[in-house]
């Protein structure tokens, strides 16, 4: 009895996630779906280094870091640009994006100089 | 600085507006006068070495610095980058370029640069000695902004002015003390204040910033760990209280994966800001065992902290999203699955854990959790004496009044607690912890101190003001003033209680201020709360003046720890003679400039590894082994050597290729830092690499003294693990009186002054007429305190053995095969 309830409510709160995640607006479902493609990408970098080993290790360690770092940036841009966070309302969402952009250049020198 | 107060005074009278900004305005430019006069400070209290002797660079490690520079600005960077050094570590060498710090000699580099580009003829040493006034004035100014972020900018000054003249921070900074915490507490403090304003405004650019700020910190010293272990510490201690905001992920999450690739940039640093040096083979299964790839540990915090914030920020957008009821299921739901494979990963790392001998930590961070590891396991690390526990009276020297300002600074910082100042209590308490293992760390507990002590005066002078404020009767301009005349309970309607708070904020640290606040001010606030801090007139005036008297005391203490004990060069020393006049002790120059002129540019010269950056820097020659002390080996061959008898001794040197050996000596003077003090530490470091170099051999045993007095009874009680007494008189063991430390630092010594009276130890030596056999003596600089000897070639002919080999060839064959078998018995 128990199990089966246990069952629907799970089934309702995917339903329920599933519903609020499709009201979010679109220039914040394209972030996400380049958040996915970001973390993705260190997967598929993280299973080959398990296949191939780790030499050279700062190649390695820049891609790595290189997909998870435009993810975390992307995920903080987000954050700012989203309308619903009542802490970021003054913020115009270009000067988010300028910063944004910043960050990735700095991250991308030095992803640059590492990669060796 | 105070732009909303304008916009809400919107509706009353525009007269008041004016003032309002006018008063803003007056209130900037005394802040910027001050900030000037307090980098002035910072920077001339620290000019009293340059002063009293000369512009020098001071002690041992600047000059391996300046050297450093000196080849950075003649042959250029990528030389630099490149530079492996064959005048130390004879014959290893050293990789310079992966085994500094830059930060340091780039920023001074760059500084000459730009100088001498603008045809402002500064030298190189001229520029090295004063790198570390100017950034502490930067230090002063990054400590204004931090504490401006955490308190306001009264509690900034206050904190600036402290900081500026702390002693702690001076003893590490004074002019010509060219080291890399002369830069790196401006690196750190300005670290910290970037990630607070990063914290506070939740902007991308800061946290850009903070991570280029952290960048330059990982380049110029070594405790950069301490950053990249207190910010995690700080957003768990955050996300645990329930202060989890958007913000605090901007502030953490980028610094972490920037952080991480700017620390690998550096040389010195490369993986091991990742892994610790054994073996990163399977990096794989990083998260879960912790054996094969020994993360680093503080790497494990950082990455444990930054996938925790992912959790909690991912929950907390759930949340948002979800009705209640829906996100009581998916909570119950999560936390089923989470717990039990939670229980799993624990079973596994408790098994691993275990396993492993030391848990992937190295020597030098066990020492900092367990004080007394590197006493018993590792002799160089013990012998430093900045690495000994601080003792109760140098936290009232290093940092004088504020010692008991930190815990009133604690308390204000609870009122309110803000993500700042939660930051703030985490730094003072860890940097407290760190400073009671090693003396050496106060000097990170020092901008800390600053910074509390500067919230709780500001706070203390902000009670105070305000209690006299609203008691001094007929202010001009203020009728609602007059109507409490000595009352202390004052409820005063229609008013903005922002402004007030912004008024009294800035001008709240100085007594004289209090005259211009009475004639600006505005009706007094409305809030219940102010109504209650209200102090007694009288006590109130006390206590200004008394709080001013207690900073009069910090200045005079500041500045005569800055003139009397911190200044002092140590390469030059000076003592005062009986009728006021100076006398200048420059043996150590003396002796560094005669070898220059005096030997080949190819001789190597064996020393104690104290004056090995002296000797390649001054001297200009090729030594055994020096301050950085990586290779414990060599320092013990060079302390054996020191340990032998001279035939043993000279052996060994000429393996070597040595051609002068040099000795500290102070008996003639006085001087307590010379080489037979620090002897017994040749003993140990020798004797852990050599077993027949045994410490108790150069020891007086109780049972063996002559005369046994109740002092020496009390001595045995005191200190249970001395097997002896260490003694150089007539009764020091004959291992003692015949090793070559003894020979060279007393030879011809009875010659000064008939008896042979060594001033240090306050006695007559035992051995006084000798001759040397295998060393000859070319220099003795004017007071005694460096003496030079040089290897006597190998003999021509060895007299003796010629008969000998004729008589019993078996005997002299299987000396000869020993002999060449093992050339140091």
């Amino acid at each position: 009895m128990g199990r089966s309830s246990t069952v629907k409510e799970t089934q309702a709160l995917f339903q329920s996630l599933r519903s609020a995640y499709a009201a979010t607006p679109n220039n914040l479902k394209i972030i996400d779906v380049y958040v996915g493609f970001a973390v993705l990408t260190a997967v598929i970098q993280v299973v080959y280094m398990a296949v191939v080993g780790s030499f050279p290790f700062n190649s390695f360690l820049s891609g790595v870091l290189s997909c998870i770092g435009t993810a975390v940036l992307a995920v903080c841009l987000r954050i700012q640009v989203n309308k619903d966070n009542k802490e970021f309302k003054d913020v115009a969402p270009e000067r988010a994006f300028a910063d944004f952009i910043l960050c990735n250049l700095v991250l991308h020198l030095v992803i640059m100089n590492f990669m060796g | 600085m105070a732009s909303p107060e304008s916009a809400v005074n919107g509706p009353t009278m525009t007269a008041g507006a004016a003032s309002k900004s006018l008063r803003n305005a007056f209130g900037g430019v005394i802040a910027f006068i001050i900030l000037v006069l307090i980098g002035v400070l910072a920077f001339s209290i620290r000019l009293f070495s340059v002063i009293k002797y000369e512009s020098v660079i001071h002690e041992f490690d600047p000059y391996f610095n300046y050297r450093v520079t000196q080849f950075l600005s003649k042959n250029g960077i990528y030389d630099f980058w490149n530079w492996f050094d064959d005048r130390t570590w004879y014959p290893l060498g050293r990789v310079i370029g992966g085994t500094v710090y830059p930060g340091l000699t780039l920023t001074a580099g760059t500084i000459w640069k730009v100088v001498n580009s603008l045809n402002i003829p500064l030298s190189v040493e001229t520029v090295c000695v004063f790198t570390a006034p100017i950034f502490s004035a930067f230090a002063s100014w990054a400590a204004y902004l931090l504490t401006k972020e955490v308190k306001g900018p009264g509690a900034g000054l206050t904190a600036a002015a402290l900081l500026a003249m702390v002693p702690s921070y001076i003893s590490r900074s004074v002019a010509g003390s060219y080291d890399n915490e002369a830069v790196a507490i401006f690196a750190l403090v300005f670290t910290f204040y970037l990630y607070i304003k990063t914290l506070n405004t939740g902007s991308l650019f800061y946290a850009t910033l903070n991570a280029l700020a952290y960048f330059y910190m990982v380049c110029s010293w070594g405790g950069y760990t301490f950053i990249i272990n207190l910010i995690p510490m700080h957003v768990l201690l955050c996300i645990v209280t329930g202060r989890y905001s958007s913000r605090l992920y901007i502030a953490y999450a980028p610094l972490v994966v920037l952080g991480t690739l700017l620390a690998s940039l550096v040389p010195v640093v490369g993986f091991n800001a990742v892994l610790t040096s054994e073996h990163f083979a399977s990096f794989l299964f990083l998260i879960l065992v912790d054996r094969q790839c020994h993360l680093s540990s503080s790497y494990y915090l950082l990455v444990q902290v930054f996938i925790i914030i992912h959790v909690v920020a991912l929950a907390y957008y759930i949340k948002g999203i979800l009705s209640p009821k829906m996100f009581k299921v998916a909570v119950t739901l999560v936390v089923s699955v989470g717990l039990a494979v939670c229980c799993a990963v624990i079973a596994i790392l408790i098994a691993v854990v275990a396993s492993s001998p030391t848990k992937g930590w190295s020597g030098r961070s066990l020492t900092l959790l367990d004080p007394t590891y590197a006493s018993k396991y590792i002799p160089i690390i013990a012998s430093v004496s900045e690495h000994q526990p601080p003792t109760w009276p140098s936290y009232f020297m290093d940092i004088n009044v504020l010692a008991f300002l930190v815990p009133a600074g604690i308390i204000a910082c609870f009122m309110p607690l803000t993500d700042s100042s939660s930051f703030v209590i985490l730094y003072i308490v860890t940097s407290v912890y760190f400073s009671g293992v090693m003396v050496r760390l106060m000097l990170v507990l020092a901008p800390a101190a600053c910074i509390l002590s500067g919230i709780a005066l500001s706070e203390a002078f902000n009670v105070l003001t305000r209690s006299i404020k609203f008691q001094l009767p007929g202010i001009a301009g203020n009728p609602s003033i007059a109507e409490e005349n000595g009352s202390s309970t004052v409820v005063a309607p229609n008013d903005i209680p922002k402004t007030e708070e912004a008024a009294k904020e800035k001008p709240a640290k100085k007594n004289r201020k209090k005259e211009k606040e009475n004639v600006e001010k505005k009706p007094t606030p409305s809030k219940t709360e102010k109504r209650l801090l209200v102090l007694p007139l009288e006590a109130s005036v006390i206590a200004v003046l008394l709080l001013v008297l207690l900073g009069a005391f910090y200045v005079v203490h500041c500045v005569w720890a800055a003139a009397e004990a911190y200044s002092a060069p140590s390469i030059v020393l000076t003592s005062h003679s009986n009728d006021g006049g100076l006398h200048v002790f420059d043996d150590f120059r003396e002796a560094y400039s005669w070898l220059s002129h005096n030997t080949d540019v190819d001789d190597k010269v064996a020393s104690w590894w104290d004056y090995g950056y002296q000797t390649t820097a001054m001297a200009n020659r090729t030594v055994l082994v020096d301050n950085n002390t990586w290779n414990n080996t060599h320092i013990a061959t060079v302390g054996t050597a020191m340990s032998s008898p001279e035939k043993q001794a000279w052996e060994i040197f000429h393996s070597l290729d040595v051609k002068y050996v040099l000795v500290v000596f102070g008996g003639v003077v006085g001087y307590p830092s010379d080489d037979i003090n620090k002897f017994l530490w040749m003993v140990r470091i020798g004797g852990g690499v050599f077993p027949h170099i045994k410490e108790p051999d150069y020891l007086v045993s109780f049972s063996n003294l002559r005369m046994l007095t109740s002092q020496t009874y009390l001595f045995a009680c005191l200190y249970p693990k001395r097997d002896g007494q260490y003694r150089i008189d007539a009764q020091a063991t004959p291992t003692m009186l015949n090793c070559l430390m003894y020979k060279l630092s007393y030879f011809r010594f009875v010659e000064t002054d008939g008896k042979g009276f060594d001033r240090v130890r306050r006695t007559e030596i035992g051995k006084k007429h000798f001759k040397l056999t295998h060393f000859e003596e070319v220099f003795t600089t004017h007071h005694w305190m460096v003496r030079i000897y040089k290897l006597k070639p190998q003999r021509n002919r060895i007299r003796g053995k010629t008969k000998k080999s004729k008589s019993s060839r078996s005997v002299s064959s299987k000396r000869d095969v020993r002999g060449k078998r093992n050339p140091w018995h």
